[in-house]
Order: structure tokens, then C-alpha cells, then sequence
């Protein structure tokens, strides 16, 4: 009996967990095919049914959304590519990389070439067989001089992309990467015929559940159920009307006479009446999205570790919580590895406001006096300038003086944050812990936004990546997180909950933190009970 | 006629330059604002050499005198440009939505101005009345409420409470025209709310202060009730002033209905112009202005000539 065998019996016989399962298959360094039937999705409802308009209300779109897999930048087209595109690989609620186009992978001992096998069969819209050359165009469309593409940032250590055969891709990379697959789980990546170019992505040709019948954008996408879909027990609504509704009130309404079924971002203000009301189901899920405060080192008086713990130790986090999120939400530890995650430290200590603590560590600084600028705008989070102000009266406690700086919502992400000392900012997070440090706390990554250069980290943070056993793996980025929370120059407040709601005719699965709406795929998992 | 016919000319010619004088101040407006589309679009994902690839495919990297002249010219040809974010031509972007604008406003317009222009000649008649206070009051309390706080009063009676109409107005090629004209009862009402009070306060000054006028006396010597009075002798003669203020309030219906947009969402034309300057698409922002003032430029011309053809004296002039 294989390796692998055994543990597929193990898990059938209930000896170890789905999650231990996928992790021992993995430090094997190959994710095969294990029998799909071992890991169904424990439906909350009975078993799906087809049928059914399912209509979201959803906010972020913009008129001058594009289809491009470049440039999905609002919710809106964010979760219109997963109704009619798939990636390889599917990021399912247990923050674990499952197989989607790619049927199985697997990579060399030091994680540095990994091989996907592409599921064979697949069809795109167009009549078209999804084959390697796709994937490779689709994955090199965001590489390149040309690429205009978010998602370059975290493929840079791809070094070659090469077919063997028609259905096998072979990623070799700069360095070992243990989680890679995930990477190829991102939304940007999802898999378009070989060739499209410019306006042809509007048309939304993809091999997913849904096909694309017509798109306005920052108005309206409709699609159809994909009758050829590949996936199974997956896509189970005859339509899906996806709106772009900008305001909270003219949402809720909505969902409250039926004219949607679901809606994102529910006013925090009024929750607690909307779960009152009848036919409508409230979700609050935790994941990986939490607001900072991050400061530029390379300014004065930042570069000074004592100011910094100052800072952090100024912070009611759970009063935060309490007054922005109303409740929906964690305190921070000043480190961006979210409780949901897989290695996130439990161990570590809760950061406390403690003012005489700071104080203590301003005075050794020297900057009792100093006034220091935070910047914000709601643009960074909703409730930024609110917190901004409620920070100023925590600090003062400590003796710190705080001076809020209203900017505007405007152009705020390319003149405010990164430019301005210190200020308010948002991250969705990452499924996995390598590509959120990766992305903003490694020294040299061109989102760092702290500029933070911390030796002993970017060693960690290198070693940990090619680590593929899992034990060793934990250890390192459980180093990491502590070395973040107690010298980076991020304040991590608060983890904010996504809070949704829909129609008590609809019925899904476990939640999904990874993203909002169901990890972006509500439209693929959910049905009408 | 002939006096007609020259203004209209003119004010047609006037009216070109007015455009392109407007086109350079948007042009301008848009670059004055901090960064740019590449900018905008990538937001917080945006990496140095993705901003600069994006800026070269958009060509945005020319200086902005040689990008108007190109869109200039281009315009001259009867090519609107595409849009810089998506690609998609903006005749496509902005056709459907004008239409939709226009049969907002329409709808608003065909409920609004007969019963302004009703209410305007009975507040008139009984002046002074309990029913002429009534109504300046009514009125005056729908025009000084912000419209989106009519609109959530409307929604949440009308809606919410008493279900009969959808508190969403987003209509689609997938609905026929009757569908299309319940879903926006809601947004027509509010924005008849907004506009009434302005066209009947205005309708009835002008018949009051014709009211005063020595022909009125006569009529009423000769023993003419009064309702004929103010609606034969008084009404045409106080019809410019009132053509006057519906050209505005139509215009209005055009151009300043964002907000009701955004309440009700309904893909119009104010929407897509915000969405627009925010992330610094110019070609479509340029598209926009030029259709919001060609509105106002021609609505102001209608009413001038409206104004003339209503008044003996000054269509024919000594």
C-alpha cells in the first residue's frame, strides 16, 4: 500500500482530519489526484438544488470596470471572473489549495519546479479545449515589459512557464516556494483562451460555471448556467443577475422586498435590526482582512523602535472594535497573519493598551513632545477618520499627541499611503502566510509600505518558503509573526468581519473567510433550498 | 420669423465655441487633479512598472496639449475615442445611458410641468387662499428636503411598507416598456417633488403680476368669469418667465440627478460621469460634459425661442 493510499484510507475510516489529510499529502511533496469522493463539501442544507435567478446587490463597481484578469480591481468584476472563469487551483474555506483546472500537482524536493496537471475535457464557452497552451498565456499575460497586471508583484519568481504534452505545465521558479499553488489560486489568475487580447476579455470566454451574457460595467453582469460545466455539484442557479449597488440603504431595501437574494457590506450601524427581519439571513465571517497603520522608518522619529512600541502599546484595540465594527470584528497584534490562518500564532501574546507602558517608551525616545501626523481618510477603511481621532484621545492617556490629518478619499492610494509618514490602510490579507509577508513586510517588496528591514525576518521568510515540512514550517512563522509584532512599523488594530446578508430562500456550504461573498464564489456554491 | 431664425443661428454658433471652451475646461479640470488613470485604476496594487506600462499603452505618457488635440480631432471626425480604462468605445458607454437619462427626465418632466403649471394657475386664482398657502407649502417642504431623503421617505411608504413599487430602478434591455416604467415610478416621483415647487411659484407670480395689468381689468369689466380670465387673457401672456424656469428645471432633470441615480440604481448618465472623474478617464468625462452642456446650451436656446414665438410684440418687432 502507497503512502498515499494509506492516508486515503485513514481519512475514510475517520482516523484523521480533512485538513490533516491535505497537509500530510502535501508534505509529500505531491498533490495527486486523492479520490474526490473522500472530500465532498459538508453541506449546511441538504443536498443543492438547481434552479433559480440569483441576484446580487454588490458594491465597488465602477463604470470603468474591465473584464481583463490585469485589471479586476473592484468586487464587482472580482466575482464575475470566478462565475465564468476557473484557476488551477481552488482555495476552498479551510484555507487549503484543492484542485480546479489543474486535476493534481507536484513539485522537486526543494520546491523549485513544480508540475500541473491539467484536467482533461475541459471546454471554454467558445466550444474551445482548455490545453497547457492556455495556461501558459493566461499566466504569462500578466508577466512581461508589457503587463499592466496587480498580480505581477507575487509572480515575479517565476522563471520559465513550459508545456509537456497538451496537458502538463511545468512552473520553474528563482526559488523554493512550499505554497505555490496557492499563488496560482489568486483571482488574477484565472484561465482565458490563448490569444485574447484587449476588448475580447470583455466578452468573459472561461471554462467556469456560468456563461457571460451581458456586462455593463459598474451597472450589471448577467449570466447563464454553463450547461457543459466540468465541475460537479458546483453552479447550481439557472442565472445569476450580478448589480452594482453603491449605496447601503438602497441595498438593503432591496434585499428587504426581495428584488435581491444577497448583498455585501452590511451597514454595521443597523445590523442588529436587519437580523430581526424576517426572511433574511445575517453571516459575519472572520478572515484574513484587517486594517494597519503603517509608518515610514526612513522618517524621523519612526526609525526609533522605542516610538514605534510606543505607538502600538498607545492603541485600544478593543475599544476599536467596539466603536468602528460595533463588535464585528478582532483585536490586532500588530502582525498581519490573520486568526484564521494556518500558522498563525495562538501562542503569542494579545498586544494590551497600556499608556503607562507607552509613555515609558516615548520618554526613552525622547519624543514626549513630538506631535506625531497621522494621516487618514475613509477611503483606507470605512470608519479611518473615526478611528484616527479615536487613537488621538487613547495616546493622550499616554501622553503621546496624536494630530489627525483629514485627506481626501481621492487619489488616496497614490498620494497619501506610501508617501505620507504615517497613515491609515487596508489589506484584504492573503490565504497564506509566505505572500502576505512576502507582499508587504519583506525587505525590497515594492509594496512594503514601512520600508521595514529586518534581517533575521527575510531569512525566516526565505527559509520558511521552500520549508515543506509542515512542523518546522509552523515554527518559523511563528518566529515571524513575533519578530513583526514587536519591531515592524505596523500598527495592526483590528481584523474587521465581512458582514453579508441574504435571502432565507438560499442555502450554502461552510463560509469562506479567504475573500468576501464565499470566497468571491457564492454564485458557484450557494442554491435555493 | 426672420428674427427667430438669425438668433438661432447665432446662438447655434455661440453655442459651438461655448463646447469647445467647455471641453478645454474639463480637459484641464481632469489633469489638474492628482494622478492619473493608470494610477486610479491599480490603486493600492499598483507597482512603478505597471503604472508606467499601463501610462504607455493609454498613450497617457504624451504631453497633455498633443492628447487634446488628438481627442479633438478625432471628435471632429465624429469618433468620441474609447474609454481609457476598459477599451470599449464611448458612443457605446454613453448612448444607452443618455437614453435612459432622457427617459428619466422625460417621465419626470411629463408629470412635473402640467401640474406645476395646473397647481401655478389655481394658486393664482385663489390667491391668498387656504388652498394657494396649502400648496406653496406642500411644495416649498418637497424642494428644501435633500432629494435622496424624499426618495428614502418614497421608498420606505411606498416600498418597504406598502410593496407596490421596487425600490430598485434597474431597468434592462430585459424589460418591456411597461416593466421599464413601473420599476422608475419611484425615482420620477422624487424628482417631481424636487422640481415642482420652482415651476409653480414661478407660474403663479407671472399671472399674478399680469393679474395687475390694465387689459386684465378690462376683461374683467366686460364681466368674463375669472377662470377664463387667467387661463386665456392672463396665462399666455406670463407664459416667457415660465418657459424660462421649465428650461431649467428640464435641464436639471438632465444633468443633476446623480443622487437620485445612486438611490434608486438607475444606469444613467450622472453615474457613469462620477465614476468617471474618479478614476480620470477623460475621453468619457469629456463625452459626459459635452452632452450635459450641449442639454443646456439647446434647452436654453428652445426656450428663448419659445419665449419669442409666445409674445406677439417680440415676434414682430418695430
Amino acid at each position: 500500500m502507497s503512502k498515499l493510499e494509506k492516508l486515503e484510507k485513514m481519512l475514510a475510516m475517520g482516523k484523521i482530519s480533512r485538513r490533516d489529510f491535505i497537509t500530510r499529502v502535501a508534505a509529500l511533496g505531491l498533490m495527486v489526484a486523492a479520490s474526490p469522493a473522500l472530500m465532498p463539501t459538508p453541506a449546511k442544507a441538504a443536498t443543492p438544488k438547481k434552479g433559480g435567478r440569483f441576484i446580487i446587490g454588490i458594491t465597488g463597481g465602477s463604470t470603468t470596470d474591465s473584464m481583463d484578469p490585469a485589471t479586476l480591481t473592484s468586487n464587482m468584476n472580482q466575482n464575475v471572473n470566478w462565475q465564468i472563469r476557473n484557476s488551477l487551483v481552488e482555495i476552498d474555506h479551510e484555507f487549503n489549495a484543492i484542485p480546479e483546472l489543474a486535476e493534481s500537482w507536484g513539485s522537486t524536493p526543494d520546491a523549485k519546479v513544480w508540475t500541473f496537471k491539467l484536467r482533461k475535457g475541459v471546454e471554454f464557452h467558445n466550444g474551445k479545449t482548455m490545453t497547457a497552451e492556455d495556461v501558459i498565456f493566461s499566466i504569462n499575460h500578466h508577466l512581461g515589459e508589457k503587463s499592466k497586471s496587480a498580480a505581477k508583484g507575487y509572480l515575479k519568481s517565476i522563471e520559465n512557464i513550459k508545456a509537456d504534452g497538451k496537458h502538463e505545465v511545468i512552473f520553474e521558479l528563482s526559488g523554493g516556494s512550499a505554497d505555490f499553488p496557492f499563488i496560482l489560486g489568486d483571482y488574477h489568475l484565472t484561465i482565458c483562451p490563448a490569444g485574447t487580447k484587449g476588448p475580447e476579455f470583455e466578452k468573459g470566454i472561461g471554462t467556469g460555471g456560468y456563461i457571460l451574457e451581458s456586462w455593463e460595467p459598474g451597472v450589471r453582469a448577467f449570466s447563464k448556467r454553463n450547461p457543459n460545466y466540468w465541475k460537479e455539484g458546483r453552479a447550481h442557479f439557472d442565472e445569476i443577475e450580478t448589480l452594482s449597488i453603491a449605496d447601503t440603504n438602497a441595498r438593503t431595501n432591496a434585499l428587504k422586498t426581495g428584488q435581491i437574494t444577497y448583498m455585501d457590506r452590511v451597514e454595521l450601524k443597523t445590523v442588529h435590526l436587519m437580523k430581526r427581519m424576517p426572511g433574511v439571513n445575517v453571516s459575519a465571517t472572520t478572515g484574513t482582512a484587517h486594517y494597519t497603520i503603517p509608518m515610514r522608518l526612513d522618517q524621523s522619529p519612526y526609525g526609533d523602535n522605542n516610538v514605534r512600541m510606543a505607538l502600538k502599546l498607545a492603541v485600544n484595540r478593543g475599544e476599536l472594535v467596539k466603536q468602528i465594527l460595533r463588535g464585528y470584528g478582532e483585536p490586532g497584534n500588530d502582525h498581519p497573519i490573520a486568526p484564521v490562518n494556518k500558522y498563525h500564532a495562538k501562542g503569542l501574546e494579545q498586544r494590551k493598551y497600556d499608556p503607562d507602558k507607552a509613555k515609558f517608551y516615548m520618554k526613552k525616545a525622547g519624543m514626549l513632545d513630538h506631535t506625531f501626523n497621522l494621516h487618514a481618510a475613509d477611503a483606507a477603511f470605512a470608519g479611518a477618520v473615526d478611528a484616527a481621532v479615536l487613537m488621538k484621545e487613547q495616546a493622550k492617556k499616554a501622553g503621546i499627541k496624536i494630530n489627525v490629518v483629514r485627506e481626501p478619499d481621492d487619489g488616496y492610494w497614490s498620494n497619501v499611503w506610501m508617501k505620507k509618514e504615517w497613515c491609515m490602510c487596508y489589506w484584504g490579507g492573503r490565504p497564506i502566510e509566505d505572500m502576505m509577508f512576502s507582499v508587504a513586510y519583506s525587505d525590497g517588496a515594492p509594496w512594503n509600505d514601512t520600508l521595514w528591514k529586518n534581517k533575521r525576518f527575510n531569512e525566516l521568510l526565505i527559509s520558511a518558503r521552500a520549508e515543506l515540512d509542515t512542523d518546522k514550517r509552523r515554527k518559523l512563522y511563528y518566529d515571524m509573526q513575533e519578530i513583526c509584532r514587536n519591531d515592524s512599523g505596523t500598527v495592526v488594530p483590528m481584523y474587521n468581519q465581512m458582514v453579508e446578508a441574504s435571502s432565507a430562500k438560499v442555502a450554502h456550504g461552510p463560509i469562506s473567510g479567504h475573500m468576501a461573498l464565499d470566497g468571491m464564489r457564492n454564485g458557484e456554491r450557494w442554491w435555493f433550498a | 420669423m426672420d428674427s427667430v431664425f438669425g438668433l438661432v443661428i447665432k446662438r447655434v454658433g455661440l453655442g459651438i465655441l461655448t463646447l469647445l471652451a467647455i471641453s478645454i475646461i474639463f480637459f484641464m479640470g481632469v489633469e489638474a487633479l492628482p494622478g492619473d488613470l493608470a494610477e486610479e485604476i491599480l490603486g493600492q496594487n499598483a507597482l512603478p512598472e505597471t503604472v508606467e506600462a499601463f501610462r504607455k499603452e493609454l498613450k497617457l505618457d504624451l504631453p497633455p496639449h498633443e492628447r487634446y488635440i488628438a481627442w479633438l480631432g478625432d471628435l471632429i471626425k465624429g469618433d468620441l475615442g474609447n474609454s481609457l480604462a476598459n477599451g470599449r468605445p464611448v458612443a457605446d458607454l454613453v448612448g444607452w445611458r443618455f437614453a435612459n437619462t432622457l427617459f428619466l427626465a422625460i417621465s419626470a418632466a411629463a408629470i412635473a410641468v402640467p401640474v406645476a403649471i395646473l397647481l401655478g394657475i389655481i394658486a393664482a386664482l385663489y390667491r391668498n387662499s387656504l388652498f394657494d398657502r396649502a400648496i406653496s407649502m406642500a411644495t416649498l417642504s418637497t424642494i428644501s428636503f435633500p432629494e435622496f431623503f424624499v426618495a428614502y421617505i418614497l421608498i420606505a411608504l411606498l416600498s418597504v411598507q406598502m410593496i407596490i413599487f421596487p425600490s430598485i430602478s434597474n431597468i434592462n434591455d430585459q424589460m418591456s416598456f411597461w416593466q421599464k416604467i413601473h420599476a422608475i415610478v419611484l425615482p420620477c416621483l422624487t424628482l417631481t417633488l424636487v422640481v415642482v415647487a420652482h415651476m409653480m411659484r414661478q407660474t403663479r407670480a407671472a399671472i399674478i403680476n399680469i393679474l395687475a395689468s390694465p387689459f386684465i381689468e378690462m376683461a374683467r369689466l366686460k364681466g368674463i368669469n375669472r377662470i377664463r380670465v387667467i387661463v386665456l387673457h392672463a396665462f399666455p401672456n406670463a407664459l416667457s418667465p415660465v418657459i424660462n424656469v421649465i428650461a431649467l428645471n428640464l435641464a436639471y432633470l438632465v444633468v443633476g440627478v446623480v443622487i437620485v441615480e445612486v438611490v434608486f440604481v438607475y444606469p444613467g448618465l450622472g453615474q457613469l460621469m462620477v465614476d468617471s472623474v474618479s478614476k480620470r478617464d477623460i475621453p468619457v468625462v469629456q463625452a459626459c460634459g459635452l452632452i450635459f452642456a450641449s442639454v443646456y446650451i439647446g434647452l436654453n436656446l428652445t426656450a428663448d425661442v419659445f419665449s419669442i414665438l409666445s409674445n406677439p410684440r417680440m415676434r414682430n418687432p418695430r
